[in-house]
């Protein structure tokens, strides 16, 4: 009996401070966190969710408007007569998997090059960053398109290419604080108790990279899905046969002055969804970093 | 200059990395074994891979890019024809993404938390979040499609302009003193431009933002507002003159998403620049076109650069190379 009086005496406030922990979780964090959370349950589960087959063509329900203005499907139907809202849905997952690919793939290769690079400078850090100087001299959007240019339209392709460049901002970041962790007493104290440098890395330095690179991946996750539309509205992202938001938007083109629907909402879904990660990613930063935070208060 | 020649290499090796042979890609779909043999030879595919880097890279510096297999024309001439197009417009763009985005973000960042502020904001995240092929695709519809207040693309109305002599086109009717296609390549413009400028707009706004909110605790202001200077010329003399590397520094950088994002504008709005031109020569498999604008894009960014360092000294006198 005592001992659940004193759980509960001690587990009560901790609970509180919990709850107002979470209540005071800023409004960006929130709001871009349901974005984030909606935009994978949509992904994953879009073969329950969309109401129609994204690929049957109807031709005698071409191009008719959303419901609400007489038509019978929710969003209306494009120029083959599939559904809008169906479409939408689908294309989520092409936007889920290329964002969390690029992300984590570039996350990969630009955090170990980095803590590399800065870890053991000389050579190698001049090769890796000569690398980073050459491949950052291209303006974004083009080493994807010249890499799907040449190497050809695909999912893979497109991953490749759109993590050609992404690694970079991870590398160069990840760089800089690992060259101020090298000297750190932990690090020293680590090295003279015998350990090498892969397990250092691997223990010490990599651990402390976490926070950053969380904030770097949730903006190159926006950017991930902008570029991913981009490549597929000019034709170079993923194969026609897969419903995607860029490709809904090149479709668009030849009916805007007769479909609005078909230009607006794949369009609206691409910025909302940007719109809520970018949202998640200024508001992490903002936790993540105090210096800012005050900042913005003053 | 080391970059440059780093840059070639690496469109050198994707050209080599890619599947397939590269003679039969700069030949196109057809072609015969013969053919093949003699095309290896006559564009030296035939010898070692480092020699073809060398005239590769020699023949680009001195502006040799080969011929576009598409418009049966050196590849030089083709871009020097559409360049002024995508430096036009990139012009443009700049100029509308200054003239909003800096006075937005020295007033939110001279008023924290105030309407302003959160207006400039959530403005700026709009900004950065919004896809600027999109924004176009909207702005066609609204502005061409729905009011037909603004044309939907190209550079001028047929026979307004006219003849060219610089191939910018406001320049030329300014130079004429056409005020009616001086008019037409505004209203042209304006679409593309602010589609083009959107992010950039986003960006600067909260960068100019937070470079105030910066500058304004400095013991400089508070000295400058000790000798009794009124809040205008403390915010525009001191916050924000201190304000502006930070500016200077996001805007070139900007500058290089501009550069890719005039690919995808152009194409929105059939503007003749290079952009468009890069989408036509992957479509059509033209890569000695790709090879010439990739490699004369990733040139612009690195002069680009060049000179934003060479700005830093300008803007701030503490600053000596």
């Amino acid at each position: 009996m005592p001992s659940s009086i004193l759980e509960s005496a001690t587990d009560a406030p901790v609970a509180a401070r919990e709850a107002r922990r979470v209540r005071r979780l800023p409004l960006k964090v929130v709001a871009g966190g349901i974005v984030v959370a909606a935009l994978i349950i949509v992904g994953v589960l879009s073969p329950w969710l969309a109401p129609h087959d994204p690929q049957h063509q109807a031709l005698e329900a071409m191009l008719k408007p959303p419901e609400w203005l007489g038509g019978s499907h929710v969003l209306g139907t494009d120029n083959l007569g599939r559904d809008i809202l169906s479409r939408i849905i689908y294309g989520a997952r092409v936007s889920l998997l290329v964002a969390f690919a690029v992300v984590l793939i570039s996350g990969a290769v630009g955090i170990l090059l980095g803590a590399v690079s800065g870890y053991f400078g000389g050579k190698v850090d001049f090769a890796i960053q000569k690398l980073v100087e050459v491949v950052w001299a291209f303006p974004a959007l083009l080493l994807a398109i010249t890499i799907l240019a040449f190497f050809g339209q695909g999912l893979f392709n497109l991953i490749l290419a759109l993590v050609s460049q992404r690694w970079i901002q991870y590398c160069r970041v990840v760089r800089g604080q690992t060259l101020s962790l090298r000297d750190r007493d932990f690090v020293a104290a680590t090295r003279a108790l015998g350990a090498g440098s892969p397990r250092v890395i691997r223990r010490h330095i990599l651990p402390n990279l976490l926070q950053i690179s969380l904030v770097i991946g949730t903006f190159s996750m926006a950017s991930a899905i902008i570029s991913e539309a981009s490549l597929s509205f000019l034709g170079l992202g993923v194969p026609p046969g897969i419903p995607s938001w860029g490709t809904m938007l090149a479709d668009s083109r030849s009916y805007i002055s007769t479909a609005w629907w078909l230009a607006l909402f794949p369009g609206l879904a691409i910025f909302l969804t940007v719109l809520g990660i970018n949202l998640l990613g200024d508001g992490v930063r903002d936790l993540l970093d105090p210096r800012l935070k005050r900042a913005m208060k003053q | 200059m080391p970059v440059l020649l780093l840059i070639t290499l690496l469109v050198f090796v994707l050209l080599h990395a890619a599947p397939g042979d590269p003679a039969s890609m700069l030949l196109g779909q057809e072609n015969t074994a013969a053919d093949l043999e003699q095309a290896r030879r006559r564009w030296g595919l035939d010898q070692p891979i480092l020699v073809q880097y060398f005239k590769f890279a020699a023949a680009a510096a001195t502006g040799d890019l080969g011929k576009s297999f598409r418009f049966s024309r050196p590849v030089k001439e083709v871009i020097a024809e559409r360049l002024p197009a995508t430096i036009e417009l990139a012009f443009f763009s700049i100029l509308i993404a200054l003239a909003l985005a800096i006075p937005l973000g020295v007033w939110a960042g001279a008023r924290p938390n105030s309407w302003i502020d959160n207006l400039g904001t959530s403005f700026g995240l709009f900004g950065i979040s919004m896809p600027n092929f999109w924004l176009g695709i909207m702005l066609i519809l609204v502005c061409a499609g729905s009011f037909h207040i603004l044309p939907s693309g190209g550079r001028s109305t047929y026979g307004v302009a006219g003849a060219a002599q610089t191939g910018f086109y406001f320049l030329d009717s300014l130079l004429d003193r056409n005020w009616p296609a001086l008019k037409d390549a505004l209203l042209h413009v304006l679409l593309p431009a602010l589609a083009l400028g959107a992010n950039m707009i986003g960006i600067l706004m909260r960068v100019t933002r937070s470079s105030v909110l910066d500058a304004d605790t400095e013991e400089y202001v508070v000295t400058a507002r000790a000798k009794g200077l009124g809040d205008r010329a403390v915010l525009w003399r001191h916050v924000f003159a201190n304000a502006l590397i930070p500016i200077v520094t996001v805007a070139g950088l900007e500058l290089g998403t501009l550069l890719s994002g005039s690919i995808i504008v152009e194409t929105v709005f059939a503007w003749p620049g290079i952009g468009s031109l890069l989408i036509t020569g992957v479509t059509s498999r033209d890569y000695p076109l790709v090879t010439g604008v990739v490699i004369m894009y990733t040139v612009v960014f690195v002069v680009i650069n060049l000179i934003i360092d060479a700005l830093y000294a300008v803007i701030d006198p503490r600053i000596r190379y």
